[in-house]
């Protein structure tokens, strides 16, 4: 006997919830993103990887991604010592702080993106200061990892706080009882109970660097094989009206998200698996 | 004997030094990376004084652009909300089969660059489709004019508020509805009577989210707006235009306003998180 599809239920509004649901899901998310597959699809992979077998093309896909990497293991490590100095620490302006790590969620991608440039171009603040230093900081690879960590920037830190307040502190008095520094306590028994949440953190904030776009093309410089970004590369092949070439970057990029996102889901996985918990 | 020496610290915790260096590290890059491009955008924009500013903004484009964007939020966020509280509806209070398949679909916007989201409608509903060039015929272009815009900030907000409100309807269970219908209330009386003051609070809180993302995207809204200025440029495309033309008050003020929305947002979010942590999901509450 199969499941049904559907179980009975005695609350009313089936029709007009799930009426709503599946027509707005079709319309706003399925048609759009079918449709870019679709395009594809007509095009063939023979079309598409013509299209997107080309220098600049990898070029920019190879930027995106290795900054991607590089902002969001940043995010890493630094989500998980700003989590641990709010959750666990008390000072002076802690509520406000925690309010702010949010900003970049609530901040626009334009706003950020000018905002940054103005502070880290070579006659901005920053960039002044570096400039006397004999380095630069903006239109090269470094500016758009400064945008890129600055969009990533809540998403480790908000999976992992949660986490370490659910951490008992007997865990670490157990520890410290049988005679471990403190360093071996937060090495061997705490960072390993909050690998998953940060992995997950890690994972959210490597998928938002590497379609980010807003923020990073102000800072950039955007020249074609140095500092190009993959979404840029689509808008420009979009104001040429090619299509297929747009079509093309665009699923490479879902390709490459859907994959990240597989991984890190494998990760953690096996992670729960080997420390054993949920 | 008894009187623990200065230098005492329960064993769970970390040695001062270490504890100052953590604090003060975390500050500074936190101080570098979102304080200063806060306080930039501010002084940018008062760089030639008050009058200067508000004058760059007190002309037709400027103000179509906050127009427009309002225009934009007022409709997409309604929709996204009604949307939000159908799913979370429909998600919680029945059982059924591809309901986690359901849950990822919904998220799926998340997981796509917003330039990706604006080639899409681009490619569903441009000029050169089925459906978008019988629109154009008909006089109502779909792509580079309002009803494309408004579906890219729709695509790109679409989970918010069914995210924040399935977790609190699951918390919250089924067992007050059932009451509710078995006292012989309407199911309309019971979702206005019952549910709705469950779920006002993360439905606020939803809707904060959406409205901030909806006002401020770029990406997705770049590709199909067409940048017509004074009739497609949203606040974010205008000041991509203004900052390109080197009319440096005029971006940074228009950013300014911008950012003193998403103050208000955040001030407004952290509120709901203190005052109303029982009524919003689990993971929100720290």
């Amino acid at each position: 006997m199969s499941r049904p599809l559907i179980h009975r239920s005695p609350i009313p509004g089936l029709g007009i919830s799930a009426g709503i649901t599946i027509t707005l899901l079709s319309l706003v998310v399925l048609l759009p993103i079918g449709a870019l597959l679709a395009k594809g699809a007509i095009a063939g992979p023979e079309r598409l990887w013509t299209e997107v077998n080309s220098a600049r093309i990898w070029a920019s896909l190879w930027l995106s991604f290795r900054l991607s990497f590089l902002a969001a293991l940043f995010n890493l490590v630094f989500g998980v010592a700003l989590a641990w100095v709010l959750a666990r620490y008390r000072f002076p302006g802690r509520r406000l702080i925690d309010a702010a790590v949010d900003l970049p969620f609530a901040l626009p991608t334009a706003v950020a993106g000018i905002a940054l440039t103005a502070l880290y171009a070579p006659n901005g603040a920053f960039g002044a200061l570096a400039k006397d230093l004999g380095f630069r900081i903006a239109y090269i690879p470094s500016g758009i990892f400064i945008a890129l960590v600055f969009v990533g920037l809540p998403f480790v830190t908000r999976t992992v706080q949660p986490v370490i307040d659910e951490v008992e502190r007997e865990v670490e008095e157990a520890s410290a009882t049988l005679g471990a520094s403190r360093f071996h306590t937060i090495r061997h028994v705490v960072l390993p109970m909050l690998a998953p949440a940060a992995l997950t953190g890690f994972a959210l904030s490597l998928a938002r660097a590497v379609g980010e776009y807003g923020s990073v093309i102000f800072i950039a410089g955007n020249l074609p094989m140095k500092t190009e970004i993959a979404p840029l590369l689509i808008v420009i092949k979009l104001e040429e009206f090619n299509y297929e070439g747009a079509t093309a970057i665009g699923i490479a990029m879902l390709a490459i998200s859907f994959a990240l996102l597989l991984i890190i889901n494998a990760i953690q996985v096996w992670s729960r698996r080997r420390i054993g918990y949920v | 004997m008894s009187d623990a020496p200065a230098t005492w610290r329960p064993a769970t915790e970390e040695t001062p030094l270490v504890r100052r260096l953590l604090i003060g590290s975390v500050l500074g890059i936190l101080a570098l990376l979102l304080l200063a491009p806060l306080v930039a955008v501010f002084v940018e924009a008062l760089r030639k004084g008050w009058w200067e500013a508000v004058t760059s903004l007190a002309n037709p484009e400027g103000l179509a652009a906050i127009r427009l964007t309002l225009t934009v939020a007022a409709i997409a966020v309604p929709l996204n909300a009604v949307f939000g509280i159908a799913a979370a509806w429909f998600i919680t209070k029945y059982d059924f089969r591809g309901k986690a398949l359901l849950i990822t679909l919904i998220d799926l916007p998340f997981s796509v660059s917003p330039v990706v989201v604006g080639l899409c409608v681009v490619l569903t509903f441009g000029a050169n489709t089925w459906v978008g060039g019988m629109m154009v015929d008909a006089g109502y272009p779909i792509v580079f004019a309002l009803p494309g815009i408004v579906l890219a900030s729709m695509i790109v907000t679409f989970p918010f508020v069914a995210r924040e409100l399935i977790p609190v309807m699951v918390e919250q269970g089924r067992a007050e509805e059932e009451a509710a219908l078995t006292l012989g209330a309407s199911g309309w009386r019971t979702f206005l009577t019952v549910t709705l003051p469950n779920i006002r609070w993360a439905l606020l809180y939803g809707v904060l989210l959406c409205n901030a993302r909806a006002m401020g995207e770029f990406g997705a809204v770049a590709v199909v707006s067409g940048k017509i200025r004074g009739q497609t440029a949203t606040m974010p495309i205008t000041i991509e235009m203004l900052y390109n033309e080197y009319l440096s008050v005029a971006a940074f003020t228009l950013a300014a306003v911008l950012a003193f929305l998403g103050f208000l947002t955040l001030g407004l979010k952290t509120f709901l998180e203190i005052r109303h942590a029982d009524a919003l999901a689990a993971t929100r509450r720290h």
